[in-house]
């Protein structure tokens, strides 16, 4: 398409939408569906880092993080419930569902992994509800007697099976996490009829930065909470979550590139639609903010902090500014993903523009209260189960 | 008239009776048509359908649009916006005009999807005017849907003639299916807040009629047919060696949509 030939009719040459691809149907709310379930998966795989594969460091955060996990997944259905247009139905996913449809298999794979989760975390604070039951009166000792799920058994044989339990549930938690969000993938990468999400390489980077965002979102939480409570900074902790944060963004970022490169090496027809869809409306949203602002620099900052041996008062500075940044990078991905992919009409002449409101039913306002939820659920988690050892009456018993 | 006025006279009461009686017996009639009885009374646009309540096995239904026939003038979008009250944006098919200038740059456009006719030529083309033509489009009754593998409630689902079509009262409304299909020929309808699109007038073929849209097409763009009927003008159409294509091909969709003197400018 030699589109700079004619000026002014450029836009005519190259702009012709079918008539029903003028609408984004997919806006928002699906944006915030991959984010959250990202978020989940990768504050999960933090924790199985300290529970599976035994890295101390991350002793601090390992059991923040599967409340983490678990507030953002209680969520993460509350943006697929607002877009749906009958949310009424919603359960016949799981009742009816089409197995031939990606989609059908999110409800079992949701309430699969939600049970792992939930079960890892009632075994892994039994003994410290029990402890807190003991000291609780009224309201909360019936809430600690139902977390405690009847069984005041502390003894050492019973921790001893507890632990072996708990290994168990976060060691298969690593592949339902994993599977979570692969899949969450392959609901975009298996629409060949978009030539933007149609790659096998889709389920992975999902995957990739899935376990980028749920670092970042820990290192972030996990700063910003001691902080504001006054409580002293594990650094050695952050600089571990640092240095796995790094490695996971090279592979994602690598991945990210790869995956473009490859389309516009191979230059089929699908590589010209994207082409024009990466130069014009995607332009400032992908190469500017999601790769040059927020994957460069966090890039370099996040090597700088791992190869170099900093005080800890630079870490603790940096580490929470550049997960804000990677925060923001796996967002802009998700929206570049969703959004940019419908920009592009089927027509492969043109493309659609979109731009959220405030206050309609999937626009902005929505967006951030469903994004704020999460923060209140944890906040009212932490309220019942204590985030931090210190804080835990059976804190040497734990695992 | 001296009749009346006599009848008029004897009996002014019963004459008043009568008339108003035959009013209303009349209005009546009118008021409860029997559908079913009218239907059967328009002459069969499709042979074998009436009284064949089994379901279609046999046949094998495909549309055929006529791209060097096409004129433009939207018939066939008022039609279909009628029989299905579509809403205004959404559009069940279209037509798209197409203009290849001497540098052989392609400008197609599709106001309103075509619904107004193209009255009007396009005054915005830099160069002379090599070549041009309409496209109309509508769902291409793939024999490997997209929407129906994506679907995840079976909502959209193929009948066993081939039809690809959607229950309502199921959908979810989770666009899945707007978004694996190819030809954008799906939209969510605002009022039923479910996807929607075309269904080659199934209620209509049904009963032996065609389609809306090709029952208006003044110009025979539109054609449908069994194609297992050897006397029938598609199974011609699709024998013999015109140029005849599928959009798209290469996504293996195998639509049942064809399209005669499709061009390769055509998407």
């Amino acid at each position: 398409m030699s589109v700079a030939a004619h000026g002014d009719t450029a836009a005519a040459v190259a702009n012709y939408i079918f008539p029903n691809d003028l609408h984004v149907h997919w806006s928002l709310m699906i944006v915030l569906y991959p984010y959250i379930t990202g978020i989940v998966a990768g504050a999960f795989i933090v924790s199985s880092l300290y529970h599976v594969f035994h890295i101390k460091e991350l002793k601090p955060i390992s059991r923040f993080s599967l409340l983490f996990a678990l507030a953002f997944l209680i969520c993460a259905t509350w943006p697929l419930l607002n877009h749906l247009g009958h949310p009424e139905r919603a359960m016949s996913m799981m009742l009816t569902p089409n197995p031939t449809s990606a989609m059908a298999g999110f409800g079992y794979i949701y309430s699969a992994y939600m049970i792992v989760l939930l079960l890892e975390i009632l075994f892994l604070y039994r003994p410290t509800v029990v402890a807190l039951k003991e000291q609780a009166s009224g309201f909360m000792r019936t809430v600690y007697g139902i977390l405690s799920v009847g069984s005041d058994n502390v003894s050492e044989k019973a921790l001893k099976l507890d632990h072996k339990i708990i290994s168990f549930l976060a060691a298969i938690g690593i592949p339902m996490a994993c599977v979570l969000h692969g899949y969450v993938g392959f609901i975009f990468g298996g629409i060949k009829a978009n030539p933007l999400w149609a790659t096998p390489l889709m389920p992975l980077i999902f995957l990739l930065s899935a376990c980028v965002s749920g670092i970042a979102g820990i290192i972030l939480a996990y700063t910003l909470i001691m902080k504001f409570t006054g409580q002293p900074l594990d650094v050695n902790c952050i600089r571990t979550c640092v240095k796995f944060l790094w490695g996971f963004f090279i592979l994602d970022f690598v991945f990210e590139m790869l995956e473009l490169f490859s389309h516009f090496y191979m230059a089929t027809h699908h590589w010209h639609t994207l082409e024009t869809l990466y130069s014009g409306p995607l332009y400032v949203s992908f190469w500017v903010l999601q790769v040059g602002v927020f994957s460069v620099i966090p890039f370099f900052v996040l090597m700088a902090l791992s190869l170099i041996n900093w005080n800890d008062k630079v870490i603790a500075f940096f580490a929470p500014l550049v997960s804000v940044m990677i925060l923001c990078q796996v967002l802009l991905m998700r929206w570049n993903v969703v959004v940019g992919g419908q920009l592009m009409s089927k027509s492969e002449r043109g493309a659609t523009t979109f731009h959220p409101q405030w206050l309609e039913k999937e626009g902005i306002l929505p967006a951030i209260i469903i994004m704020v939820a999460p923060l209140v659920i944890l906040w009212i988690l932490g309220k019942v189960l204590p985030f931090w050892q210190k804080d835990d009456p059976a804190a040497q018993q734990v695992g | 008239m001296i009749d009346i006025k006599k009848e008029i006279q004897k009996d002014r009461r019963a004459f008043i009776k009568n008339v108003l009686g035959g009013t209303i017996a009349g209005s009546l009639l009118l008021v409860i048509p029997a559908g079913a009885a009218l239907d059967s009374k328009l002459p069969e646009q499709l042979p074998g359908m009436r009284g064949d309540d089994s379901v279609f096995t046999e046949k094998k239904f495909v549309f055929i649009v006529d791209v060097t026939a096409c004129i433009g003038c939207g018939s066939c979008c008022v039609a279909d916006k009628n029989e299905y009250n579509v809403p205004d944006g959404n559009y069940r098919t279209w037509v798209e005009r197409y203009i290849i200038d001497d540098h052989d740059e392609v400008f197609v456009d599709s106001p309103n999807g075509g619904l107004d006719g193209y009255t009007e030529p396009r005054t915005d083309i830099p160069f002379p005017v090599r070549d041009t033509f309409f496209v109309p489009k509508l769902c291409n009754m793939c024999e490997k849907p997209s929407c129906v593998q994506v679907c995840p409630v079976g909502a959209t689902y193929k009948t066993e003639d081939g039809f690809i079509l959607i229950d309502k009262d199921r959908c979810v409304g989770c666009g899945y299916c707007i978004q694996a299909c190819p030809y954008s020929v799906r939209y969510l309808n605002p009022l039923t807040r479910t996807a929607d699109k075309c269904t080659w007038c199934y209620h209509r073929v049904r009963k032996g009629l065609l389609p809306a849209c090709v029952n208006v097409c003044p110009v025979h763009a539109r054609k449908f047919g069994d194609l297992n009927d050897k006397t029938s003008e598609v199974y011609r159409l699709l024998r013999e060696p015109h140029v005849i294509s599928v959009l798209k091909p290469g996504m293996g969709n195998k639509p049942a949509l064809h399209y005669l003197g499709l061009r390769r400018e055509v998407v």
